[in-house]
């Protein structure tokens, strides 16, 4: 019985973690806010209560933490999920959910977007477009080639991705040193300082539905990771539900992407780490997954807006956190792979 | 009869002769269907056609009555299940975790297996006396356990034909004489069952009848008694083969080189 009671206690802390996270994330930062004003400035969007706080207690933590914690939570929680399915799908641990293209292709969008427009929307609405396009190609190459395989479509992955790479190269060569290159390589460090509430609807409005069906598709995600042929004779069919999978993931991948730049290790080490904590299930790995993705970004983005003056970018940041951190898990633990 | 498939014939495009070609085959409930032949003779094609994984150059596969290919997969699932001759998984699943997945053909797109998938897990797993890995991790149990996990599977997944490639191919010796005494069994409820082997001898203690099939020879189907003689069995295998009657018992011996 001693299995039980430590799943009910992950269950417990998988759950509870993420909210404790949210609400600390608003006491953090220049402007102190107290605990209860937190709590009474929310809920007052909700419920009447008499306002006796500073109006600018209100703007603090609607507009500028709401959404950046939000953010870090949505693109975290995405990435991680888009990422435990993408090695599902292509039953390999190496995969991340940029294994098609996605990074790449929104890197080289937004930097286009950068360079034509100079504009914040056009800019996430390019990286998004271009993300998506990039594993359209993909999927393109291997139809037009009739590949018809999981490996063939991650060295899909392989060419359109340095493909991508090499146009933003080019970019990067002939863009401003002075005024667009630092915008660029900025934007492809990734960050989430100057997030708003317009930013961020549109990566909600796509990233919740998406993680919604995935959540609801996830055991016959088990199925399918047993195998194309054992997913068949099982009675999946493999191709549809295997595209659905991957367009889900992807729009998941490319919506965070364009509000965020590219944040790497996430969607490629979350996973793993969740499927230590809860094995290898996907009933309980896509919601553990979840819930860790969100918590580890919005920590990440804590530190980052917290330690030093200047914010450190956010793809540094997993990096240098995650790494010492999963690998000690890795030494203690086991992976959950055979 | 479950499943009629008739003059199926199978080539890998781009090669001029075919794996096999002329193979006729059907089965009713409680049958046992033995598929016998040398290597690379085509046997595991044959099957993969049979469950409609693999698409026939020539002939028809009906099950129940219907166009294979024209059921929708579930369809097919919910009516014959196939265990190939190896598996492998990437992910540590528990052997219950790997059995439940039989239900996906009864379920519907964003249903998980419930209590009754859950019970049916563990009778299955009783039934075949490996109740006890239920909680083990697939990926670390022997080939022949995972061989009674696919069984298992194929009980969970409740079909009317059980289709085998090879299934005594990584059991020891009494583990063999469990098997085909459980096929028997499963036979006798009902299911019926193909199955292919590497020795002769399962076919005569289980099979009502079966296939052989040779490299240079047209297939040919029969009651195993008459169909399994010396000279059938030599020819199709290219050695000299002697059946040893005893109690009811045949056994195939191969005559060894004198030297």
């Amino acid at each position: 019985m001693r299995t039980s009671v430590t799943r009910s206690l992950a269950t417990i802390l998988l759950v509870a973690l993420p909210i404790i996270l949210f609400l600390i994330s608003f006491l953090l930062g220049r402007y102190p806010v107290e605990p209860l004003t937190v709590i009474k400035v929310i809920a007052a969007q909700f419920l009447p209560i008499a306002q006796d706080w500073p109006p600018v207690v209100t703007s603090v933590v609607l507009d500028v933490r709401l959404p950046r914690v939000l953010a870090a939570m949505v693109v975290g929680g995405g990435l991680a999920v888009a990422g435990a399915c993408y090695q599902g799908v292509f039953r390999n641990p190496l995969v991340s959910p940029f294994t098609l293209g996605v990074s790449a292709g929104a890197g080289f969008g937004a930097a286009v977007a950068i360079l034509l427009f100079g504009e914040r929307y056009a800019t996430q609405a390019c990286a998004f477009a271009f993300g998506l396009l990039a594993v359209a190609m993909c999927f393109a190459m291997n139809r037009f080639f009739r590949l018809n395989s999981t490996i063939a479509l991650v060295l899909g992955g392989v060419i359109v991705g340095s493909l991508f790479t090499a146009l933003l190269s080019l970019l990067k060569y002939v863009a401003d040193p002075n005024s667009k290159l630092p915008v660029i390589e900025f934007w492809l460090l990734g960050s989430l300082s100057s997030v708003t509430t317009a930013d961020l609807v549109p990566v909600i409005v796509v990233t919740v539905p998406c993680v919604a069906g995935l959540l609801a598709l996830r055991w016959r995600l088990n199925v399918l990771a047993m195998g194309d042929e054992q997913a068949r004779i099982m009675g999946v069919e493999v191709a549809r539900l295997r595209l659905a999978m991957i367009l889900l993931s992807t729009l998941i991948a490319a919506s965070a992407v364009s509000i965020s730049g590219i944040i790497g290790w996430v969607g490629l080490v979350i996973p793993h780490f969740a499927r230590i904590l809860v094995g290898p299930d996907f009933r309980r790995l896509l919601p553990a997954t979840l819930s860790l993705g969100a918590c580890y970004l919005l920590i990440i983005d804590d530190v980052a807006r917290t330690v030093t003056a200047a914010e450190i970018p956010l793809g540094i940041l997993t990096a240098i956190v995650g790494a010492p951190v999963f690998m000690l898990l890795l030494g203690r633990g086991r992976l959950g792979w055979a | 009869m479950i499943l009629a498939a008739a003059n199926l014939a199978f080539s890998y495009p781009g090669r001029a002769s075919p794996v096999f070609s002329g193979v006729s085959l059907d089965i009713a409930a409680g049958e046992v269907v033995c598929v016998l032949g040398p290597n690379g003779v085509g046997k595991s094609t044959l099957l993969r056609c049979l469950a409609g994984l693999s698409a026939p150059g020539a002939g028809s596969v009906l099950l129940e009555g219907q166009p294979i290919a024209s059921l929708s997969r579930a369809a097919v699932a919910r009516l014959l299940a196939l265990v190939p001759q190896s598996y492998e998984t990437v992910f540590a699943f528990s052997v219950r975790t790997v059995v439940e997945m039989g239900r996906a053909p009864h379920l519907g797109l964003f249903d998980a297996p419930g209590e009754e998938a859950a019970r049916m897990t563990e009778d299955a797993l009783k039934t075949l006396g490996i109740g006890h890995l239920i909680d083990a991790a697939y990926s670390e149990i022997s080939g022949g356990e995972r061989q009674l996990v696919q069984i298992a599977r194929v009980l969970v997944q409740a079909p009317r034909l059980m289709i085998l490639d090879e299934p005594t191919a990584h059991l020891d010796f009494a583990n063999q004489a469990r098997f085909l005494s459980l096929v028997r069994r499963l036979a006798a409820s009902g299911l019926a069952v193909i199955l292919t082997t590497h020795a002769p001898d399962h076919a005569y203690a289980l099979a009502d009848r079966t296939l052989v099939m040779s490299p240079h020879q047209p297939p040919v189907l029969g009651a195993t008694g008459e169909i399994l003689t010396e000279t059938v069995l030599s020819g199709a295998y290219g050695v000299p083969i002697r059946l040893i009657r005893s109690g009811g018992h045949v056994a195939c011996v191969a005559e060894l080189d004198a030297q």
